[in-house]
C-alpha cells in the first residue's frame, strides 16, 4: 500500500509532463479546428484510428514484428559484444588491433548499411536484424571495452594479492566491475536498434511499425495512423529504456549508482 | 625466533623527464617471525614504493627481498602476505560474507561460510554478512578488509598507512582492534605509518626512514608493556625522539 505521503510525491513528479503533454494535444487540437485541414488528423482521429487497427489485429502484428527483429538483432549483438569487449580490455594487443576498426565502422550510420543489407540479404527479416546488430553492437563493445579499461587498479590488486585463479578473477572480479559500463552499453545499444528498426522497415517489407507508417501514407493517405505509429513508437522506446534501467536495481551494481 | 623477512640493499629508481630518481638508495633489515615493525617516514619518501617490493609488486632495482617459506621462486604478490591500504579494496559488488571468502578459493578450507562469518565475528561484523560495502561506514569497511586478510590466514600483513583515512576517533579505536586480534592470532606485521603514536602505540620496533632517496635513518625498540598510555613518560619521550629524527623540534 502506498502512503498518501508517497502518492503525493508521484503525483508531483507525474503531474508536469503531463500538464505540458495535455497542452501540445490542445494546442494541435485547436490548430487543426481552425486551419479546417483537409488532411492534417484532430488527436481524436488518431484515437479512433489507432484503435480501429488495433480491433483488427494488423497493429499488434506490426509491433510484434518490429519487437520480433529488434530483439534478435539486439539479443545478438549482446552475445557478440559483450565478450568481445571483455577481451579487447583485457588484452593490449586485441585493442590495439581491433579498436582502430570498430571506431572507424561506429560512426557509419546504419542507414548507410541498408543498400548493403538488401544486396546481401534481401528484403525478408534477416535484413532488418542485420541493421540492428550493426547499430547496436558497437556501443556495447565500446562500453564493454572502456570498463574494463577503468576498473580500479587496487581491485585488482587485491585479486593478485590472494592469488585467485583466472576464472574467479573474472567471474568475481572484472566481470561484476564492468557489469554497469554493459548495462550502459546496452541502454545506448536497445535505443539506436530501436531508433533503426523503424527506418530499415521504412524500405521494403511487409510489416512492422515502420512499415505500417509508410503504407498509411502511401494507401490513401492516412495521416492519423503515421501520427498514431510515431506515438506507438514512442511509447515503446520509453518501456524499453525503462526495461533496460531496470538492470541498474540489481543489488550487484548498486555500487555503481550510490554516493 | 626466526627470520621471517629480510630485506638486503634493496634500491630501486623511478625513470622521469629528468632522468632517474632514485627512491630507495640501500635499505636493509629483517623482520622476525611474529614481530610487528613500524616504518615511519615524511611523506613521498618511497615508504609505500618499499612496501610494495617487499610484498611483491614492484621489482627492486638491485638487492635482495627473502620471505621465509615463500621459496627463491618468489616473483609476485602471494596470499602469504596480504597487503591492507589507505584506501581499501573492498569487492564493492560482493556482499560482507563474499568478500570475506573471495581468499578462499583454494582446497582445503573446509566449510568457506563458517570461516568467513568466523572472522566477521572476529571484527565485530557479525550481523552485517549480507550487507554490502556501500552500505557500511569507513570504519566497518576497514573491519571487512581486516577480516579477508586474517581468513586466509596470512602470515604476513603488509599494512599501509592502514586507518589513516579513518576519523581520529575510529582510527585509535581501530589500533586497539588490530593488537586484540593479533594477540588471537599471531602474525608477521610491517606497518607503514606517518603517524608516530600511532606506530609507538603498537610496534615492537620502529624505524625511521630518512628523506629520498631513502635508507634506514635510526632504529628504536619500544619495549613498552602493552597496553601502551600514550601519555606515559616514556612514551612522550620516545615520541619526541622521533619527531626529531623526521626533523622536527618538540617545544
Amino acid at each position: 500500500m502506498l502512503t498518501a505521503g508517497a502518492i503525493g510525491m508521484r503525483l508531483k513528479r507525474v503531474l508536469p509532463p503531463l500538464a505540458v503533454m495535455a497542452a501540445i494535444v490542445a494546442v494541435w487540437w485547436i490548430v487543426v479546428v481552425e486551419t479546417e485541414s483537409a488532411i492534417f488528423p484532430t488527436p481524436w482521429q488518431v484515437v479512433t484510428g489507432a484503435l480501429e487497427l488495433a480491433q483488427d489485429g494488423t497493429l499488434w502484428d506490426h509491433i510484434g514484428a518490429s519487437l520480433f527483429r529488434v530483439g534478435t538483432g539486439f539479443l545478438l549483438a549482446m552475445l557478440f559484444a559483450i565478450p568481445l569487449g571483455l577481451w579487447m580490455g583485457w588484452v593490449g594487443g586485441a585493442y590495439l588491433t581491433l579498436n582502430p576498426i570498430f571506431q572507424m565502422l561506429r560512426p557509419i550510420s546504419p542507414i548507410a548499411w541498408i543498400p548493403l543489407a538488401i544486396l546481401w540479404f534481401g528484403v525478408g527479416d534477416v535484413s532488418p536484424i542485420f541493421l540492428i546488430f550493426i547499430s547496436s553492437v558497437f556501443p556495447m563493445i565500446v562500453q564493454t571495452t572502456s570498463g574494463v579499461h577503468t576498473i580500479e587498479r587496487r581491485y585488482l590488486r587485491a585479486a593478485a594479492n590472494f592469488g585467485v585463479s583466472r576464472s574467479v578473477l573474472f567471474r568475481q572480479v572484472v566481470i561484476p566491475a564492468v557489469l554497469p559500463q554493459i548495462i550502459v552499453g546496452m541502454r545506448i545499444g536497445i535505443g539506436v536498434a530501436w531508433l533503426v528498426v523503424v527506418a530499415a522497415e521504412m524500405i521494403a517489407l511487409r510489416s512492422g511499425l515502420g512499415y505500417m507508417i509508410m503504407d498509411s501514407r502511401n494507401a490513401g493517405n492516412r495521416y492519423d495512423l503515421v501520427i498514431a505509429g510515431m506515438i506507438i513508437i514512442g511509447l515503446i522506446g520509453l518501456m524499453l529504456d525503462g526495461a533496460t534501467r531496470l538492470l541498474e536495481r540489481l543489488k550487484t551494481v548498486r555500487w555503481r549508482y550510490v554516493r | 625466533m626466526s627470520v621471517k623477512i629480510d630485506v638486503r640493499n634493496v634500491t630501486k629508481s623511478f625513470t622521469s623527464d629528468k632522468g632517474p630518481l632514485p627512491v630507495i638508495g640501500g635499505v636493509s633489515f629483517s623482520v622476525a617471525d611474529g614481530e610487528f615493525v613500524a616504518i615511519v617516514g615524511p611523506s613521498g619518501c618511497g615508504k609505500s614504493t618499499l612496501m610494495n617490493i617487499i610484498a611483491g609488486f614492484e621489482r627492486a632495482d638491485a638487492g635482495t627481498v627473502t620471505v621465509e617459506g615463500a621459496g627463491t621462486d618468489r616473483n609476485g604478490p602471494s596470499p602469504k602476505g596480504i597487503v591492507i591500504s589507505q584506501h581499501g579494496s573492498v569487492f564493492p559488488w560482493l556482499t560482507v560474507q563474499q568478500n570475506l571468502m573471495f581468499g578462499l578459493n583454494g582446497d582445503g578450507h573446509g566449510n568457506k561460510a563458517l570461516l568467513a562469518d568466523h572472522y566477521a565475528a572476529m571484527v565485530g561484523l557479525k550481523g552485517f554478512e549480507t550487507s554490502y560495502p556501500h552500505e557500511l561506514s569507513g570504519g566497518m569497511l576497514k573491519r571487512v578488509e581486516l577480516a579477508r586478510a586474517l581468513v586466509v590466514k596470512p602470515e604476513i600483513l603488509y599494512m599501509d598507512e592502514p586507518f589513516s583515512a579513518l576519523d581520529a576517533l575510529m582510527n585509535l579505536r581501530m589500533r586497539t582492534e588490530l593488537l586484540r586480534i593479533l594477540d588471537e592470532e599471531r602474525h608477521t606485521v610491517l606497518l607503514i605509518t606517518h603517524d608516530v603514536e600511532e606506530a609507538i602505540y603498537m610496534a615492537d620496533r620502529i624505524m625511521v626512514l630518512s628523506p629520498r632517496p631513502t635508507t634506514i635513518q635510526t632504529t628504536f625498540d619500544v619495549s613498552l608493556p602493552h597496553p601502551r598510555r600514550l601519555s606515559s613518560p616514556a612514551a612522550q619521550e620516545l615520541r619526541e625522539a622521533i619527531l626529531l629524527e623526521l626533523g622536527l623540534q618538540v617545544i
